[in-house]
């Protein structure tokens, strides 16, 4: 007879809960008394990843803060679908003042807590993708370089979706935007090296930079849990899928999320000190088309006058990925996720 | 008035205000599908249930779900068929869910802990005859007492359990599970008389005064054909052959035995046969392996034990010790033409396995009972004539297997009930199949299925000890856990969790979750990503 201890939970850790494990290895979004810091009434659109991916990751800081928490945002859409005057949807403190200053103010409240001497609230600072690779990369690298005790969620869905997707510093190859339209030889956004915010982040030596996305929250919330551990500067940068932007139906953001890490597209991992410490390998590897032609920001590559030659630069990316961060090796066994005896 | 900060004029508000499920244009709406266990299962058991029931390791509550439907989860996890497996999503993924593994170890659990059936319903007042006390009639005057009638249960033979003991080899059940589960039944109150033949059904029940009838006499005749035979052949009939070795009398049959049928009943008499110390068991089979009728389980384990097939051939004569074969061949629609090709098998003896008929002279002369093809006709309801007569099992057109049975005495049982309260039975509603594209089975962790174990090959052939064995309580409650629920919440949180919108309320009790429509947008994610496909998105009226 074959015997398996039995530490197998039907779903393992891949859902939000799991009534078969102790309450304390479920999510905090499975807690019916979660703080839901971003709260309902919010204008952000259908299946919006961004204001998921923002109360994951502050829900998560303010358990491990015990709700001593300040929340400094940059301008975006994460600011104006939660606060159109008078109405606020968070439940947290929350400041905000200009779209390229957020790091900076971050690291002023920080300072005055601690001439204050309130040692125990912690503070977090957020922004879009375009609030932190471009506008505010100088007030963010100046944190990092300081390391100001904050930590930095970049909440990244690849453009500038609030004013109309505009391409950033972050818009992946290829993509279509209303800035790099789908025409001529090289249709969407140029092919250059990027800017790959995390490693610049790391580049600068800080105690804590990792990446996520909304498609395992398991993860996230363990990265945030971990990022509250450390004091200075940190940073965590979260894929948060864009329906709007990114042409992707509203029931499809986790999907798409989803595929982003098992096409290899998006790494996730997490460093500590400048050095690569963990990764989330791929469980089911799957090619860039399945993560590409479920959006319409990249159409253009499929179909009559389809372009399988940028396909196949795209999963050059992937692949290149694949083997730097080593996502295919020693893939997690399903069952050993999850450990506790019942 | 409040003193507001400078250049201010409104009082800060929630954003709750703002109710954005008026963007809606589909609705999320929870729904239970029907899983496609519960779909295949003859017995109408509500397999996902009492697997959801046994994974936090309640076993008591997994097996009180069971009974509801079946009251033989022990016998079931040995000789059912279980066309669960078959149907199971999960096969898809890894391998089936070994549900027949389960309900034999919850089954067994509740014979070793002596739990107790559910206590027999208020009385009625009504008095039912269920005639035959095999799988079909047991069931029926189960669900009977439940119902609240009186019930009579009669059977010719001198112990109840039909084909289940006098047909099913004990290396596939063990008598002392088959009298356990049988006991309960009877412990509800069932009037019970055995070595008690009906032959007028009439009489029977005017002299008793029942208000309905269910007829379960099942098929004990062995179905005949003409072989020509000389005079000291060896010919006898399968199901006699199998009732003699049931009551501890086995006939002798040699070293070398050929067994005529395709069916389990054959495959059931050559491994016998071989118990009873025949070195040669051969089936003979007119068609081949593809068309056979024997579930494809019961071949592999006789072929394990040593028993041959011989496909595509008919017997044309026996002369004492040897037979003759014809050899056959398939034609384009799957039907075995003679070949004119002879060949000669030496046998010591050859036993008729060819199906079995059922003896209904009990209803001779009824009124309003049609037979056809040898077996009565039916209502949906199980209903045989307008006045009360009911029939299910072997005697009714079905498959012929313990489960179809046990099914029917449970229809029969809702029938009889809804015609003695004088009205049709009412159907509830039956909801979409749970198909595998409903499920996102990412969320499943991978996991292979536990095996149960089996006694050697070499060392079963010559005992009648039970073949398969049982799982232990750890690999029962893994195998449990690898169910998928489809169709049907199993509390993972998911829809909770990945709303954007914090539109899904966590509820104390089930049901577990309930939609905040004032503010659900209809994104559809906790649809799209409900592991189970419990999740509906409807269109809004407009």
């Amino acid at each position: 007879m074959t015997t398996q201890p039995v530490r197998f939970y039907q779903i393992g850790s891949f859902a939000v809960g799991n009534r078969l494990v102790d309450q304390a290895d479920r999510t905090v979004q499975s807690r019916p008394d979660r703080s839901n810091s971003l709260d309902s009434g919010h204008r952000a659109c259908q299946g919006c990843g961004e204001a998921l991916g923002a109360r994951y990751a502050l829900d998560a800081a303010m358990r491990a803060t015990n709700g001593q928490l300040i929340a400094v945002n940059a301008t975006g859409c994460l600011e104006v679908f939660s606060t159109p005057y008078p109405e606020t949807s968070w439940r947290v403190a929350w400041l905000h003042s200009l779209f390229g200053n957020a790091p900076a103010v971050a690291t002023g409240v920080a300072a005055a807590l601690k001439v204050k001497g309130m040692h125990d609230v912690r503070v977090v600072g957020q922004a879009g993708d375009g609030g932190t690779v471009d506008i505010g990369f100088g007030c963010l690298s100046g944190m990092f370089e300081r390391n100001d005790d904050v930590l930095f969620i970049c909440y990244d869905n690849e453009a500038y979706m609030n004013t109309g997707v505009q391409r950033s510093g972050a818009t992946p190859a290829a993509a279509r935007t209303a800035t790099t339209e789908a025409i001529g030889p090289e249709p969407g956004n140029v092919f250059g090296q990027g800017k790959d915010l995390p490693r610049l982040a790391m580049a600068h030596g800080i105690a804590y930079v990792a990446t996520a996305t909304v498609a395992d929250l398991h993860d996230l919330e363990a990265k945030v849990e971990r990022a509250m551990e450390f004091h200075g500067a940190r940073y965590l940068h979260i894929l948060v899928p864009c329906p709007l932007g990114w042409g992707s139906a509203p029931s499809d953001t986790i999907r798409v999320a989803r595929l982003a890490h098992q096409t290899g597209l998006f790494p996730v991992f997490e460093a500590e000190y400048g050095e690569v410490t963990a990764v989330s390998s791929i469980r089911h590897r799957m090619p860039v088309e399945s993560y590409l032609s479920i959006q319409s920001r990249y159409a253009h590559l499929f179909g009559e006058g389809g372009r399988p030659d940028i396909v196949a630069r795209i999963q050059a990316i992937a692949d290149r990925n694949i083997l730097r961060y080593g996502l295919l090796e020693m893939p997690p066994s399903d069952s050993d996720r999850m450990e506790t005896s019942p | 008035m409040k003193k507001l900060p400078f250049a201010i004029t409104l009082e800060v508000g929630s954003s709750h205000a703002n109710q954005t499920g008026s963007w809606r244009v589909k609705r999320p709406v929870y729904v239970d599908r029907v899983p496609p266990c519960n779909n295949a299962c003859p017995a109408g058991e509500n397999i996902q249930s009492w697997l959801y029931d046994a994974e936090p390791g309640d076993y008591e509550t997994a097996w009180r779900t069971l009974v509801e439907d079946n009251p033989f989860p022990a016998v079931m996890g040995r000789i059912c068929y279980h066309p669960c497996e078959t149907a199971c999503n999960r096969a898809q993924l890894d391998e089936a869910v070994g549900i027949n593994s389960i309900e034999r170890f919850l089954g067994d659990l509740a014979i070793e802990r002596g739990w107790e059936l559910p206590p027999a319903g208020t009385d009625t007042g009504k008095r039912v005859l269920v005639i035959g006390g095999g799988p079909s009639g047991l069931s029926a005057a189960y669900h009977l007492r439940h119902l609240g009638h009186e019930t009579r249960l009669v059977d010719s033979a001198p112990k109840l359990g039909g084909m289940m003991r006098y047909g099913i080899p004990a290396y596939r059940l063990p008598r002392a599970v088959l009298d356990a589960e049988v006991e309960r039944i009877i412990g509800l109150g069932v009037d019970v008389s055995v070595d008690h033949a009906v032959r007028d059904i009439e009489r029977e029940r005017s002299e008793g005064g029942f208000d309905a009838v269910f007829l379960a006499v099942g098929a004990q005749l062995s179905h005949r054909v003409e072989i020509p035979a000389g005079d000291s052949s060896h010919i006898l009939e399968a199901v006699s052959l199998l009732h003699r070795v049931a009551e501890n009398d086995p006939p002798l049959l040699g070293r070398r035995v050929a067994i005529y049928g395709g069916g389990d009943t054959a495959l059931d008499t050559a491994r016998t046969a071989r118990r009873l110390g025949a070195t040669d068991a051969v089936v003979v089979y007119r068609r081949n392996q593809e068309h056979m009728p024997a579930h494809a389980d019961e071949l592999q384990d006789a072929l394990d034990e040593g028993v041959t097939m011989r496909w595509l051939s008919t017997i044309s004569r026996v002369d004492n010790d040897r037979i003759v074969i014809e050899k056959m061949r398939l034609n384009d629609e799957g039907f075995p033409e003679p070949t004119g090709e002879f060949e000669t098998l030496a046998a010591d003896s050859l036993v008729l396995a060819l199906g079995q008929d059922t003896d209904l002279s009990l209803l001779d002369g009824e009124p309003g009972v049609t037979i056809e093809d040898g077996v009565v006709q039916i209502s949906p309801a199980m209903s045989a004539a307008p006045n009360g007569i009911f029939a299910g099992g072997d005697a009714v057109p079905s498959e012929r297997t313990a489960t179809v049975a046990i099914g029917h005495g449970k229809r029969a049982a809702l029938g009889i009930d809804a015609y003695l309260a004088g009205h049709d039975v009412i159907a509830p509603p039956r909801s979409e199949l749970a198909t595998f594209e409903r499920l996102n089975t990412w969320y499943y962790a991978d996991a292979p299925r536990a095996h149960r174990t089996e006694l050697e090959a070499a060392r079963r052939q010559n005992t009648f000890d039970e073949v398969v064995g049982g799982l232990t309580e750890e690999n029962a409650l893994f195998e449990a856990r690898r169910c998928l629920s489809c169709g049907n919440c199993f509390e993972c949180d998911n829809c909770f969790g990945v709303c954007p919108d914090n539109a899904v309320i966590k509820l104390a009790d089930s049901p577990h979750y309930k939609f905040d429509y004032d503010f659900c947008k209809g994104c559809g994610i906790c649809a799209q990503e409900c592991p189970c496909g419990a999740i509906e998105m409807r269109p809004e009226r407009t």
